[in-house]
């Protein structure tokens, strides 16, 4: 017997007991939907929106994803998957499906879902809660747990493979580019957070800065002294990056203020420098040890953050809907709720860059087709989650504080006097007073402008940890945040650079095979040089930016990872036709059709919008008029910035146009497809034919009794098999 | 109450270990002992699982 028939594959009728308790969930859930529909003005409890996403999510799960699960995927645990094929020990390697989950969660949750609706929240706390949510369950869920499906059936091919193989040759082009591009973008926005957050902090840079000669004593103490320790060396690096983040405090005392105090455009080299070195290091150096760490910090701030806004219950400062979501003038980003709010919020509700996870290493992990339910859509329900509490950790904060952090310096004019003044005309009080003392609470030189999120968030985690677990330790918990998200920024632009250098040297090496070695130093000293001048160039831009790198960048990067979500979701559309479930193709369907309404509108306004604020040409032709008029016009302050205004909207504006032209050639190349597949009703694919499985194992996070009845039968047999085997073995020698 | 503590904390041994990837040298050497090879030694086997590491990269998102 290879697998125990669950009861959710049969298809049994709920039992009494199961119907009341998913009946409480509803009801707990529409409570929860209901206060925070009706409650207006003061004292909103941030509960209401955690446990309206919690029961959301459980719901979402049990019905949802399980329909998705067995009838429009239609798993089939009795068919062998490639983990279990071609396990090799390295790529294919059947893994626990809790251990899976972790590795999945950990590769798939950054800074995204804690930076977007840090800043949707400009637009009040309500459209960002039911995009997160309603998206998570129709949406981004469905997506990673499709591609991560149909990747498992071909092997754990990638994203661009099979769009090439299942759609088209000009399609597959058309994402390969479109994945590379919207990379860079990534680790550029991503960069920038990390220096928005670092600059003018000497707390911040030296703790950060001490990341690095920590990381590397771990990668040394694992590769000479205790090979394999890794929990051992990791419980030491936790412990020395806390003393690093109480270290900062004492900076002054140091004599090291005045060296920390750096200025954004000394982070951006010392950045450039520091992507391009670890890039091309060896792994052990630094990117493994890294990563032990950042994914400790990760996971540990986010269970820390869930229990400490539980025991501290705080109340939501921030409107429900704010009067930027209806007119569309808010500081942070510009544009109005639509389209603005859903490609702000990407990850957390829907990133299309999950769909390289999800064909990439997890596939090639699966021992049972069924668990792509729990660490497909699972896994990033869980992400959802993340982004629903750095949503309630930035409400929480002083509305008129929180659009001081989050303003550009060109609005704000970076003084306490000036940023008041601004906030005042936006229609929320703050004194320069209380300005000041909110910076010096956290030990900071200012806040004022200090956009990007990671502060927002730092600022956020840090009230709720302070009225969670007292102390009086609000400076502490800040830089902990600080370092929290800068750590894996860090860990991403690393690893994102390498990968990138791969995809480049493959690229180049269909045309000059020698490049593709990546043991061979001029190739691969050159291509990290190219992706690091890539990104380096559009962190350079936006940190240079006069009217703002986040409120000109962020939008861009979420555009473009919504846009490879299309790519994505085209794909399952294509697939699921292919298969001959034309009967299901709603379900990624209704996703994609969202998406590409969003992104396609938002991109048309980016590109064509004819009010400066929004549309990148128009911004550049408002520029050049007043530029060739010998003109100034604000927030530049010289012909300079006149001149740097004009090339960024440009080369934004361009940016933006070629990933929706690459996204659409890969839709139109996928129509005719669709077309053929639904009046054949399926064609062809690529899929690997049907092997039996002889492998047992849970089909869902949690064991039946007749499950784990079934896999102690099954090692029994196989730890039999072993010693048999070796007695056959022994005997066999001492013939 | 106190077994249960115990198998919680055995239990989250073995998920750490099993996440941070130590537990590969246990199934390594249960696998030399099942064919009957010799084992080789634990800083060849975590220099062999690195140096694959570093040909394959794995992407870690936003």
């Amino acid at each position: 017997m290879s697998t125990v028939t669950s009861p959710d594959q049969t298809g049994r009728k709920m039992t009494p007991k199961s119907m009341v308790v998913w009946g409480a969930v509803a009801l707990v859930g529409a409570v929860c939907w209901a206060m925070l529909a009706l409650s207006r003005g003061e004292n909103v409890s941030a509960l209401w929106i955690l446990f309206a996403a919690l029961s959301s999510y459980a719901i979402a799960y049990r019905f949802y994803a399980r329909f998705i699960t067995y009838r429009v995927l239609g798993t089939d645990n009795t068919r062998a998957t490639p983990a279990e094929r071609l396990q090799n020990g390295a790529d294919f390697d059947v893994t626990d499906r809790r251990v899976l989950f972790g590795h999945h969660f950990a590769a798939i949750a950054g800074a995204g879902p804690l930076v977007g609706p840090v800043l949707a929240a400009q637009m009040g706390y309500l459209p960002g809660t039911i995009w997160i949510i309603v998206g998570v369950i129709f949406a981004g869920a469905v997506q990673d747990m499709v591609v991560l499906f149909f990747s498992m059936r071909r092997n754990g091919k990638s994203l661009g493979q099979m769009v090439r193989e299942e759609i088209g040759t000009i399609g597959g082009i058309a994402a390969l580019i479109a994945v590379f591009s919207i990379m860079i973008i990534l680790l550029a926005v991503l960069a920038l957070v990390v220096v928005n957050a670092l600059a003018l902090s000497p707390w911040g840079v030296f703790s950060i800065g001490l990341t690095i000669p920590i990381a590397l004593f771990m990668g040394f103490y694992l590769r000479y002294l205790r090979p394999g320790r890794v929990m051992e060396v990791t419980a030491i690096g936790v412990t020395l990056l806390l003393a690093a983040i109480i270290g900062g405090n004492y900076v002054e005392q140091l004599g090291l203020a005045d060296v920390l105090t750096l200025t954004p455009n000394n982070l951006v080299y010392a950045l450039v420098i520091y992507g391009f070195v670890a890039s091309i290091l060896p792994v052990w150096m630094l990117l493994a040890p890294r990563d032990y760490l950042s994914t400790f910090m990760k996971v540990g701030v986010i269970a820390l953050l869930a229990v400490g806004l539980v025991i501290a219950r705080p109340v939501l400062e921030n409107q429900a809907v704010t009067k930027f979501a209806l007119d569309g003038t808010g500081p942070v980003f510009s544009g109005k709720l639509f389209p603005f709010v859903f490609i702000t919020i990407a990850c957390g509700a829907l990133s299309g860059f999950h769909a390289l996870i999800a064909s990439g290493t997890t596939p090639k992990m699966i021992g049972k087709e069924s668990q792509v339910r729990m660490i497909g859509y699972g896994g990033m329900l869980m992400e959802s989650f993340v982004a629903i509490s750095a949503l309630i950790a930035a409400s929480v904060i002083n509305q008129g504080l929180y659009f001081a952090i989050n303003s550009p310096a060109g609005a704000t004019g970076g003084t306490p006097g000036a940023a008041a003044n601004f906030i005042g005309t936006l229609g929320f009080t703050i004194s320069p007073a209380d300005l000041t003392a909110a910076a010096h609470s956290i030990h900071e030189i200012t806040l004022i402008s200090r956009t990007g999120g990671a502060p927002t968030l730092a600022f956020g985690i840090s009230l709720v940890f302070t009225k969670a677990f007292g102390g009086g330790l609000a400076a502490f918990w800040y830089h902990f945040a600080i370092m929290f998200e800068a750590l894996f920024i860090l860990t991403a632009v690393d690893a994102g650079t390498r990968v990138g250098r791969f995809m480049l040297q493959d690229t180049i090496g269909n045309v000059w095979p020698r490049y593709a070695d990546i043991s061979w130093k001029p190739a691969s000293w050159s291509a990290s040089a190219v992706v690091v001048g890539l990104w380096g160039y559009m962190l350079y831009v936006g940190v240079n930016d006069p009217l703002g790198g986040i409120n000109q960048l962020f939008p861009l990067f979420g555009i473009s990872n919504q846009l490879l979500a299309a790519i994505a979701l085209a794909l399952c559309v294509t697939l699921v036709l292919k298969h001959g479930k034309a009967r299901y193709v709603w379900v990624p369907g209704i996703a994609l059709a969202w998406d590409l309404i969003v992104t396609m509108t938002a991109s048309w306004e980016k590109v064509f919008s004819s009010n400066p604020k929004i549309g990148f040409f128009a911004q550049r032709s408002t520029y050049q008029a007043a530029l060739d008029n010998g003109k100034l016009l604000k927030p530049a302050k010289t012909m300079d910035q006149m001149q740097q205004i004009i090339t960024n909207s440009t080369v934004d504006g361009v940016l933006m146009a070629l990933f929706a032209v690459l996204t659409l050639i890969v839709i139109a190349s996928a129509i005719p497809v669709w077309v053929k597949a639904a009046k054949l009703g399926g064609l062809p694919t690529t899929e690997v034919p049907r092997q039996p499985s002889h492998l047992v194992d849970a089909a869902e996070i949690f064991a039946t009794p007749q499950e784990k009845e079934a896999i102690r039968e099954y090692q029994t047999t196989q730890r039999e098999l072993a010693a048999s085997k070796r007695e056959l073995a022994g005997s066999g020698r001492s013939r | 109450m106190r077994a249960a503590a115990l198998r919680a904390g055995h239990g989250i041994r073995w998920y750490l270990r099993q996440v941070t990837g130590e537990a590969k040298w246990d199934l390594y050497l249960e696998g030399c002992l099942n064919d009957d090879v010799e084992p080789m030694s634990r800083r060849d086997f975590e220099r062999h699982r690195s140096e694959h590491l570093n040909k394959n990269p794995r992407a870690r998102c936003c």
